[in-house]
């Protein structure tokens, strides 16, 4: 299929930015939407150009670091799935396809879709985890049976792969569902019930440090979350805050 | 030549660790304090390294060329991770889980690097969960395992299909424990470009800030290479598209040897490529084979039918197909290591069997898991007389809990329901075994510079059983490295801040800058990919699955020719002091394109065939064997360790005699 492509391209920072467009041709409806941008990149350089930059590693939708609107949705139209997993048969032959960064005031723009999501990695310094050492001190594995039903819940909210596509697509850009997801993986379980209420009541302060904005329950950020990560996993982060409220 | 030594402890392998421990060199809190460290590479080794260390004590500069440590590709790993708990009652035990490695990696690791490997094991998963990994448990709260391939029992412990993923988050959150409290310093975004050796030891690094583009040194009293594997010589292959051995190929050329790089693992379950715009190859994991049974058509008209689009894999009755594993290796069946069955999927599409429009895809059918699972269901929920769409249906559900992320993956790629319609898969490269030469304190030939996990040549030896490189990545970094480390520190309390204004800091960085200048200046013809996209060729056709004399001798003039033309041809956009992805991709490329010539030449060095490395002159000629590989323990059983001398192929040869005194040697067999 023949391609028209807008994408954003932004030199740095400070630049501007603006929407530019390009032709593919020729694109084979078993190829990846990145596999798409990797033929417009050798088209570039061939004639000199700049190639356009994009985060991605992984290509199998697990370490979080493709990110891109892609026609005005965090990775693109299709669902449970990251940019990298998405593949032309969601296109048509003709099809106008715009191609933009995250857009979120915590996310600064790096350069084209490249953008700074370090302010996640503040939020879990804030407390995303369970403070043991790695002694190998610790007690047998099975001397603390947890019961299935919690183990796959916590499991179910650890699956997040910190894409950021919730704040993306939140029209607060809230990254509540992200620290929730963190919250309730270590709530759920016994060895991380400790710190649960010290936990949520540092990572939602850092969050509020970096400029993120609060949750009205819009549901979108579930919606568009490649994990599925649920939306109950918010409301326990609310729960757990409550508890630190009461608490101090 | 240079005498390498293991240095493994003496005493009876089952007490060399723990005797071992109780005698090093120790350092006390207070210096530990005035002690850096630098760690290049957050994967599972890396992190745990670097969390584990500033746990001690000591200033652990981390070094990461993606925007956090958790992206790093450990992430990807799927299945489990193994450990010699025997919480299933299997007859599991350390020295179980020590043979099975040892036999698996056809008898070319180090004994007493493997024991140990078994020994701390156990410790991993209570680790693991101390930190709050959700690992898989059964309805009375226990954790569950599973069966991996080349083994006879249950020992895999696995967080869905997302194992590596929880481990690396538990290693991350560990790290970032150590962040918050400024003992270790993250450098994300920042490639190591060098390693900085002063007076004989490991002294720092330079590094380029990736967003930026500057050039910066660091400096600290021991360097951890923890950058993972090679895999991307080939190309296409299951790993990231940034990893890369830039890190370790640097301090091969710095005096570090280099160890087995023919030591390859062809994964067999891999989603087929499906045409020349083909990034990368996406795993499909081992555990599948638990459950999924390998075949194809046994009769050649249906197979060429299927790959013209005539006919579908659900139409060919069950008389009709070919379960190959299960009719040559009747003992293991689908789950024998990975080398054998990559060569076996090889072996049926080369004889023409082969499932997909390319003709190389074999079929990973569920069909009679899920009629299994659903007859047990139905049982369980007191159906009487069940039909088959409730069999189907019930068995499709304990199918999805098992695996469900993995076939939404497939579904996602292929566009195919491989709940209906078996799997299409086959071999892709996914990991090395070869790797920095480094000894029983995994430590390099450069004293200070150390190498952990797939970035070391290891304990796998010659191929690696699944399951086990997480369990490798954990146990250096949390376990075994941060007990080593002391003892060279140990020596370095008095040395003090290790400055970065010395003259070898200033040519080190001189000559990484004019090597990034040259490419920016080089206003060449030809993309970075086009040249990588080459070498993979070179490596997949001639160094890949099997390998004879002739292929080996032209792989490596070719990829000397490959070589030259890169660096007369290669045209590199953009700036130097900006974020550039073609930059960062020349730089890699440059360093495969040395380090495929060594990989060639360490193949054909090796004309025995062992674990992943398979050299047609070697296989059994006669008896229930014939046709499998043939090892050569008269000739072969050392470590190649090689040392660079100013070109690839003019390393010179140190060999390390492996002796084997807990295990007696024997041709595989998983008849």
């Amino acid at each position: 299929m023949n391609l028209t492509l807008q994408i954003w391209r932004q030199k740095g920072p400070n630049d501007k930015g603006q929407m530019v467009d390009y032709k593919v041709n020729d694109i084979s409806e078993h190829m990846s939407f990145l596999e798409m941008i990797d033929v417009l990149n050798e088209q570039l350089v061939a004639s000199g150009d700049e190639p356009v930059a994009f985060d991605h590693d992984c290509r199998e939708g697990i370490c979080g670091m493709c990110s891109m609107y892609i026609n005005g949705e965090a990775h693109g139209p299709d669902r449970g799935i990251t940019t990298c997993q998405l593949h032309m048969r969601m296109f048509n032959d003709g099809d106008t396809i715009t191609i933009e960064p995250f857009r979120a005031a915590a996310f600064p723009v790096i350069k084209d879709l490249v953008v700074d999501r370090t302010a996640f990695e503040r939020i879990q310094q804030a407390g995303g985890f369970i403070s043991v050492n790695t002694s190998g001190n610790t007690q047998d594995a099975n001397a603390l049976p947890i019961s299935k039903h919690d183990a796959d819940e916590a499991m179910d909210a650890a699956t997040c792969i910190g894409c950021g596509a919730c704040v993306a697509t939140c029209k607060n850009s809230s990254a509540m569902l992200f620290v929730g997801a963190k919250v309730s993986q270590y709530a759920l379980l016994p060895q991380g019930q400790i710190e649960a209420t010290d936990r949520a009541a540092n990572m939602v302060a850092q969050m509020d440090l970096e400029g993120f904005g609060n949750c009205t329950n819009t549901g979108a950020c579930e919606v568009e979350c490649p994990k599925g990560i649920s939306l109950t996993n918010i409301a326990r982060l609310n729960r757990e805050l409550m508890k630190a409220a009461c608490k101090s | 030549m240079a005498i390498l030594d293991s240095k493994v402890p003496k005493g009876p392998i089952k007490d060399k660790w723990t005797t071992y421990k109780d005698k090093i060199n120790l350092v006390n809190p207070a210096n530990k304090r005035n002690i850096d460290i630098i760690v290049v590479g957050t994967g599972l080794a890396g992190g745990s390294a670097a969390a584990t260390l500033a746990e001690q004590g000591y200033n652990v500069k981390a070094f990461a060329y993606q925007d956090s440590p958790r992206r790093a590709h450990s992430i990807a790993a799927q299945g489990g991770i193994n450990a010699s708990k025997n919480y299933m009652g299997d007859g599991d035990s350390d020295y179980r889980l020590f043979y099975d490695t040892v036999k698996g990696g056809d008898y070319r690791s180090r004994e007493a690097n493997v024991y140990r490997l078994a020994e701390v094991s156990g410790n991993i998963i209570d680790q693991c969960v101390a930190q709050g990994v959700p690992f898989a448990r059964d309805y009375g709260g226990l954790l569950d395992n599973r069966s991996f391939g080349g083994v006879l029992v249950s020992r895999t412990f696995y967080a869905k299909g997302q194992t590596g993923q929880q481990l690396l988050l538990g290693a991350y959150s560990a790290m970032n424990r150590q962040i918050a409290r400024g003992k270790i310093q993250m450098f994300n975004r920042h490639e190591m470009l060098d390693v900085v050796v002063v007076d004989g030891k490991a002294r720092g690094i330079i590094t380029r800030n990736l967003i930026t583009g500057e050039i910066e040194r660091h400096s600290a009293h021991a360097v951890v290479i923890a950058s993972g594997g090679y895999g991307n010589v080939y190309y296409l292959s299951t790993n990231a598209m940034g990893s890369n051995a830039t890190a370790a190929w640097k301090v091969h050329k710095k005096g570090a040897f280099f160890a087995n790089p023919c030591y390859t693992q062809i994964h067999p379950t891999c989603i087929p490529r499906s045409g020349d715009y083909q990034s990368k190859l996406t795993l499909m994991s081992e555990s599948l084979r638990n459950d999924g049974r390998i075949w194809v058509p046994k009769n050649i008209e249906d197979a060429k039918a299927i790959q013209q689009g005539k006919l579908k894999p659900t139409a060919i009755a069950e008389e009709n197909r070919d379960y190959y594993l299960e009719r040559r290796y009747p003992a293991f069946g689908n789950l024998v290591p990975r080398d054998v069955a990559s060569r076996a999927a090889k072996e049926r599409c080369d004889a023409g069997y082969g499932v997909n429009a390319t003709g190389e895809a074999v079929y990973l059918d569920f069909k009679s898991a899920i009629h299994r699972y659903g007859k047990e269901q139905a049982l369980l929920h007191g159906i009487k007389n069940p039909s088959e769409a409730k069999i189907i249906e019930l068995g499709e559900k304990i199918i999805e809990e098992k695996y469900g992320n993995l076939f939404q993956m497939y579904e996602k790629i292929v566009a195919e329901n491989p709940y209906k319609t078996p799997m299409m898969i086959y071999p892709a490269t996914h990991y090395t075994m070869g790797g920095i030469w480094v000894d029983y304190n995994l430590m390099t030939t450069i004293p200070g510079l150390y190498a952990i996990g797939e970035a070391n040549f290891s304990d796998h030896g010659a191929n690696r059983l699944g399951a086990s490189a997480l369990m490798q990545g954990l146990a250096d970094g949390y376990f075994v490295l941060p007990n080593t480390i002391g003892d060279y520190l140990s020596h370095e309390i008095r040395t003090g801040k290790i400055a970065t204004d010395s003259a070898e800091f200033e040519a080190a960085e001189k000559a990484v800058k004019e090597r990034l200048d040259f490419f920016i200046n080089n206003k060449g013809t030809h993309s970075v990919d086009y040249f990588h996209k080459k070498l993979g060729q070179v490596m997949w056709n001639k160094v890949g699955m099997s390998r004879n004399e002739k292929d080996l001798k032209e792989a490596i003039s070719e990829i000397k020719a490959i070589r030259e033309d890169f660096w007369k041809n290669v045209k590199v956009t953009g700036k130097l002091d900006d974020f550039n992805q073609e930059l960062e991709k020349a730089g890699r490329v440059a360093d495969f394109l040395e380090l495929g010539e060594l990989f060639a030449l360490d193949a054909l060095n090796r004309a025995e065939s062992c674990g992943g490395h398979y050299r047609e002159e070697s296989v059994v000629q006669e008896g229930e064997q014939k046709g499998e590989a043939l090892r050569d323990d008269d000739n072969y059983a050392y470590v190649a360790a090689w040392e660079y001398q100013g070109e690839p192929s003019k390393a010179t040869l140190h060999k390390e005699h492996l002796e084997f005194k807990d295990i007696e040697l024997k041709q595989r067999s998983y008849k």
